[in-house]
This record gives structure tokens, C-alpha cells and sequence, in this order.
């Protein structure tokens, strides 16, 4: 709260009574924007919308650059957040609903996929989750932990077996099940591997022989303290998979996720979740207008 | 991201050349897209805009300004000074205890399990140290485990105990049982934290006290963004950590944070992750860093263009 006000104290000083944003407001927003993991590209067209809008509106006060700063970086994010969704849903019509968890080390995947079918379960959906992680040591146990803790079934097999094979089990058992929705746990992988990439898109063409438009949605996991980096693992995993939409992890500590700000821009990819914690309701429905507010504070 | 670094740098060095010399102007037009790539590789903001000062100030004490390839000399006085600012030597680890504790410290997913156990597999292959691996993660699901399959996997015995929930009675109890059992080095793997987190703070430093370490070593992903100084700073105002592991550099990452963590808390890094297996690690090289940094083949090439 305090670093939030002394920045718009700062830039109202800096603004009151110009008709044109000057040097030091926009250098006080550059360090906002970068230090959050913006980007400078992302920074750099953040700050000519508000020059432009600056130059045609001809702002007031302090209250009004506020306003114009939260749309305009919003404006970024919205194109691809047109839904707005504001609970834990997926789409009646498909059934089951295939959800794969995909990204690079450490990122939370498993964490995430355990938290969403916590959520889903909530909402009544009879869910299955799918231990495509054959790779990482206990990667297994981990998410055999979760299926106990929400209480759901899990499919897996052992150790080192072919992650195709586990996905078109799952697929299988599902089917077999009737249930509502299936999510599929996979190794992390880095982006510039190509033989692990090729294996994703080997798994989800697996998955087709069962459920004919699976996967429904490919969520691509980003570590909330990653940075720029983040923008080259959007762009190989949406090469391998198509990715439909992003998970944010770890924005319960200092570290702001802006790098997503610029990615759902140029990809058009939607930001769907956030995590806030290692619990198991530490999950959130994305919400531009608060994200964006957390780099001021 | 990365043809991006390399046409700014041209631009800037096209600056440069255009002008034959090196004058306040364009020294400070060229600064400018070097300090953008620092930015584009992740260096913390006030890190690298204090990084282009001093190499203003060295261009501009120099006899830079008279040169006939300026654009040469300022990307050698940019390396330069990046290889100095990574660390000169590199750094060992103290293995003179007996046993010699090693603690493990870091966020959520940064690659500490992994890197206790490609550590233990080194000091017991390469040192020929009997090494002990302690499992003090009691909250992540499957945890224990995890240490337990990377135990079996390099053959280096692992200390746990499932029902006990004190990180710091469990640290303690492996230090007797290594001692009894003859192991001389002593590695405990702890749970991911955020800085921010007082209570697990306080934990670590608790643990950190009971064993009083050898080494402590802060372990973080090299993909980390602008918060990598707030999160070492923390860490360090804790810890006061040895030194720094870098992991997942196998990646294509610039990992600008290695630069921000060592200007801010000004330990050396020691170690290198470079892969999941157990043999990827590596001992850390300063100048490979800068290079990568900065993209220096890029920069190299161009200049040999120019
Ligand atoms: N603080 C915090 N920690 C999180 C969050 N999400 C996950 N974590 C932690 O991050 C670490 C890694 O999470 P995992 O779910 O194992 O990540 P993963 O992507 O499945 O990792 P790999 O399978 O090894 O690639 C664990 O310690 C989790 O508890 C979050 O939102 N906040
Ligand atoms: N590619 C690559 N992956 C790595 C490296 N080091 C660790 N990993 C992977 O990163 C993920 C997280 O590693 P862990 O060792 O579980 O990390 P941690 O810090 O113990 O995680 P928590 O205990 O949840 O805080 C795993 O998938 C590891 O296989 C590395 O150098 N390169
Ligand atoms: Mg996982
Ligand atoms: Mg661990």
C-alpha cells in the first residue's frame, strides 16, 4: 500500500497541470512495468498508448493517469480474456473434457492440476486424473497424493512406461467411467528440447484414438517469477501443443508475472488461473483488473 | 527475442561507426541499447542501469573516445566489465567438517532435491566422499520419496524419517546417525520457500542454527525474473548463504538474474545446473556467463562485421 501511493503521489507531481506526460512520469512506469517482468517491448507499447491517450484526452489529476494506466495494460490482456470468467468451469458439451498440463520444469503443473480438480470435483464434475509423468523420481506418488487429498481416481503405471501409454489408458478409463472431466499430469520439459517436445505432441495424438478432439484445452503452466524467458516456452510448447490457455503459479510471493501481460498479447492465448499458494484452494480464477493492480503495490 | 538484441546492437553500433569516435552523445545512445538488452535477459532494472554508469564512466575516462574502432573497444569494456561483475575465481565448496554439512536453500521448484542428489553423486565419484542425504522437506506431497529415488538412483544412502514433522529435529538426528555411520559430508535437502514467508524464514534459520553448516547454498532457476534480487537478498539477510546454484541452464535462458544475485548480495556462484540427470552439473564459468548474458557471440560477430 505505502509503494502504491508514493508512486501515484510521485506521478501526480509529476503531471499536475501538463497536458503531456513527461519524462519522469514515464520513467517512473518503466520501472514499475520492467520490474514487474514486463518486458521492455511490452513496456515500450504500454507507454505510447498512454502517450497517445494522454495527448488526445488531456488528463487531470492523478485519479484519472490511474484509470487510464490499469485499461490500457488491460487493453493488452483483454482481447484474449473477452470471456471474463469468474468461477471454476468447463464446457458442458464435451464429455469427457480432456485437460492437458504442460510447461517447463518445476512450474507448478502438478501442484495446479491438483488444486483444479479440487475445484471441479466442488462443482460436482466427476473428474480423473492422468499420471503422464513417467520421468521425473516420485513425480507418481506426488500426484497419486493429490487424487487422495480431492479423492479422485488417478491412472497410472509405473516408473519409466511410455507417457502416450498413460494418457490413453486414462482416455480409456474415463470413458469407461463416464466421467465429467480428465486431466493429464506430464513431465516437465524444457522448451528447447526437442525430442521431449516431439513426446508431448506424441501424447496427444495418442489421446485422439480415444477422444476424437482431445485435448480440449492444453493449459501451459509459467512460474509467476519467471522472466523474459517465458515468452520463448509460450511459443515452442503452443508449436508442440497449441496451447489454448495459461495457468500463472507462484504470485503469492514478491515475484508480479507481467511476462504473461505481453504473451497473451502476442499469442492470444487467455490467462485462465492463478496460483497463490501450495494449498489446496490456493487457485484463482484470473482477474486482469486485480493483476494489473498488483504492480503497483 | 534474440534477433531483437542482435539488431539493437547493430543499430547501435552502426551508431558508433558512423561517428568514428566515441563522444558523450553516442556513448550514451549506445548504453542505452545494451542497458535494453541486460533488461531482455532479465537483469534486474536497477542492476543494469547501474552496470551502463560504470561503463559510461570507464568509456568516457578512457582513451575510448580517440580510438579508431570504438564500437570494438566498448563491447570489450561492456564484456569486460560483465566478466568482472560475475566473479574472478572459480569457487570450491568447503569439505573440511567432519562431517561437512551441506544445506539447501531456495523457492518452490528451483531445483534443490534434484541438485542434492547430482552434489551427492559428485562428491561421492569425483571427492570420493561418503555422502548422506537428508530429507527435511516434510509439506510437498511425495517429497521424501523423491529424495528417496534419487538416493537409489546414485547409491547414496538417504536419512529420512515420514512421521516427523520438525525439519530441525530431523536435521539433527541425521547428523548424529552420519556420524555414527561414518559419512563425511552431510547434505540437506529442505522444502521450497518464499522469502516472504516468515514462519517457513524462520524454520530455515532454525535449521540452519541446529546444524550450523559448512556451506549453505541458495538455490535458484536461472529462468528468474526482476524478483531474483528481492527473493537472494532475503534469502542471504537470513542465511548469510556461501554461495549460489544456478540451475536449468540447459535451457535457452539468458539467466540475466546470475548477474542482479551477484551484484546484490556478492556471493560467488559455485555451481551449475544443466540438465535433470544426475550427471548434469557443471562449476560455474564467469566469462561463459557474461557471454551469454549479453549474447556475446552475436556481439562478437557483428563487431568482426563492422
Ligand atoms: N508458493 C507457491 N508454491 C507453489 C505454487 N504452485 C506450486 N508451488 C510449489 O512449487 C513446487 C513445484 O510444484 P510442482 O507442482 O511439483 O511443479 P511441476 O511443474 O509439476 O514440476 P515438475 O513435474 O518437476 O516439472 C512445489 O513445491 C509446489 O508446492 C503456488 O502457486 N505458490
Ligand atoms: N532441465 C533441467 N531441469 C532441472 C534441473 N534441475 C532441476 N530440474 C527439474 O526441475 C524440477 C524441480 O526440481 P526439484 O529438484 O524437484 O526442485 P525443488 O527445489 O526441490 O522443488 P521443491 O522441493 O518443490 O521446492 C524437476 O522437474 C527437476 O527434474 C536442471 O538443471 N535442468
Ligand atoms: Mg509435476
Ligand atoms: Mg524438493
Amino acid at each position: 500500500e505505502k509503494s502504491k501511493s508514493s508512486f501515484f503521489n510521485k506521478l501526480g507531481k509529476a503531471v499536475a497541470g501538463k497536458s503531456k506526460v513527461d519524462d519522469e512520469v514515464l520513467d517512473n512506469l518503466e520501472e514499475v512495468l520492467v520490474t514487474s517482468d514486463v518486458g521492455v517491448n511490452t513496456t515500450l507499447k504500454v507507454i505510447e498508448r498512454i502517450e497517445e491517450r494522454v495527448a488526445k484526452d488531456k488528463y487531470l489529476g492523478t485519479d484519472e493517469l490511474n484509470q487510464i494506466l490499469r485499461e490500457e495494460i488491460a487493453a493488452l490482456l483483454s482481447e484474449t480474456n473477452i470471456g471474463e470468467e469468474t468461477d471454476f468451469t468447463v464446457p458442458a458439451d464435451k464429455k469427457p473434457y480432456v485437460l492437458m498440463v504442460v510447461g517447463v520444469n518445476g512450474v507448478g503443473k502438478t501442484t495446479t492440476i491438483g488444486k483444479l480438480a479440487y475445484q471441479f470435483k466442488k462443482k460436482g464434475k466427476k473428474v480423473v486424473l492422468g499420471a503422464a509423468d513417467t520421468f521425473r523420481a516420485a513425480a507418481i506418488d506426488q500426484l497419486q497424493v493429490w487424487a487422495d487429498r480431492v479423492d479422485v481416481p488417478i491412472v497410472k503405471q509405473s516408473m519409466g512406461s511410455d507417457p502416450a501409454s498413460v494418457a490413453f489408458d486414462t482416455l480409456k478409463s474415463a470413458m469407461a467411467q463416464e466421467a465429467d472431466v480428465v486431466i493429464i499430469d506430464t513431465a516437465g520439459r524444457l522448451h528447447n528440447k526437442v525430442n521431449l517436445m516431439n513426446e508431448l505432441t506424441k501424447v496427444k495424438r495418442v489421446m485422439q484414438k480415444v477422444v476424437g478432439d482431445a485435448p480440449h484445452d492444453v493449459l501451459l503452466v509459467l512460474d509467476g517469477s519467471t522472466g523474459q524467458n517465458a515468452f520463448e516456452q509460450a511459443k515452442q510448447f503452443t508449436k508442440a501443443t497449441e496451447v489454448t490457455s495459461l495457468a500463472v503459479t507462484k504470485l503469492d510471493g514478491t515475484a508480479k508475472g507481467g511476462v504473461v501481460i505481453g504473451i497473451s498479447d502476442q499469442f492470444k492465448i487467455p490467462v485462465k488461473y492463478i496460483g497463490v499458494g501450495e494449498g489446496i484452494e490456493d487457485l484463482q480464477v484470473f482477474n486482469k483488473f486485480e493483476f494489473v493492480d498488483s504492480f503497483f503495490r | 527475442m534474440f534477433d531483437n538484441l542482435s539488431d539493437k546492437l547493430d543499430k547501435a553500433l552502426h551508431v558508433l561507426k558512423g561517428h568514428g569516435q566515441i563522444t558523450e552523445v553516442n556513448v550514451a545512445e549506445t548504453l542505452k541499447e545494451v542497458r535494453r538488452a541486460l533488461l531482455d535477459a532479465d537483469v534486474n532494472f536497477k542492476t543494469a542501469k547501474a552496470f551502463t554508469n560504470t561503463v559510461k564512466e570507464k568509456a568516457m575516462g578512457q582513451d575510448v573516445l580517440t580510438s579508431l574502432k570504438p564500437g570494438q573497444l566498448m563491447v570489450k569494456l561492456v564484456k569486460d566489465e560483465l566478466t568482472t561483475l560475475m566473479g574472478g575465481e572459480t569457487a570450491g565448496i568447503d569439505l573440511s567438517g567432519n562431517p561437512s554439512i551441506i544445506l539447501m536453500s531456495g523457492l518452490q521448484g528451483s531445483g534443490k532435491t534434484t541438485f542434492s542428489g547430482k552434489l551427492a553423486n559428485y562428491l561421492k565419484n569425483k571427492k570420493t566422499k561418503k555422502p548422506l542425504l537428508v530429507a527435511c522437506d516434510v509439506y510437498r506431497p511425495a517429497a521424501i520419496d523423491q529424495l528417496h529415488v534419487v538416493g537409489e538412483q546414485i547409491g547414496v544412502e538417504v536419512f529420512s524419517d515420514k512421521g516427523n514433522q520438525d525439519p530441525v529435529a530431523i536435521a539433527t538426528a541425521a547428523i548424529a546417525h552420519a556420524k555414527e555411520n561414518g559419512h563425511n559430508v552431510v547434505i540437506v535437502d529442505t522444502a521450497g520457500r518464499l522469502a516472504i514467508d516468515e514462519q517457513m524464514m524462520t524454520e530455515i534459520s532454525n535449521i540452519h542454527k541446529a546444524i550450523q553448516p559448512q556451506e549453505t547454498l541458495f538455490v535458484v532457476d536461472s529462468m528468474t525474473g526482476q524478483d531474483a534480487v528481492n527473493t537472494a537478498k532475503a534469502f542471504n539477510d537470513v542465511l548469510n548463504f556461501d554461495g549460489v546454484v544456478l540451475t536449468k541452464l540447459d535451457g535457452d535462458t539468458r539467466g540475466g538474474a546470475a548477474l542482479s544475485i551477484k551484484s546484490v548480495v556478492d556471493k560467488p556462484i559455485k555451481f551449475i545446473g544443466t540438465g535433470e540427470k544426475m550427471e548434469a552439473v557443471d562449476v560455474f564459468h564467469p566469462s561463459r556467463m557474461a557471454d551469454r548474458i549479453l549474447g556475446m557471440g552475436d556481439v562478437v560477430s557483428l563487431v568482426e562485421r563492422a
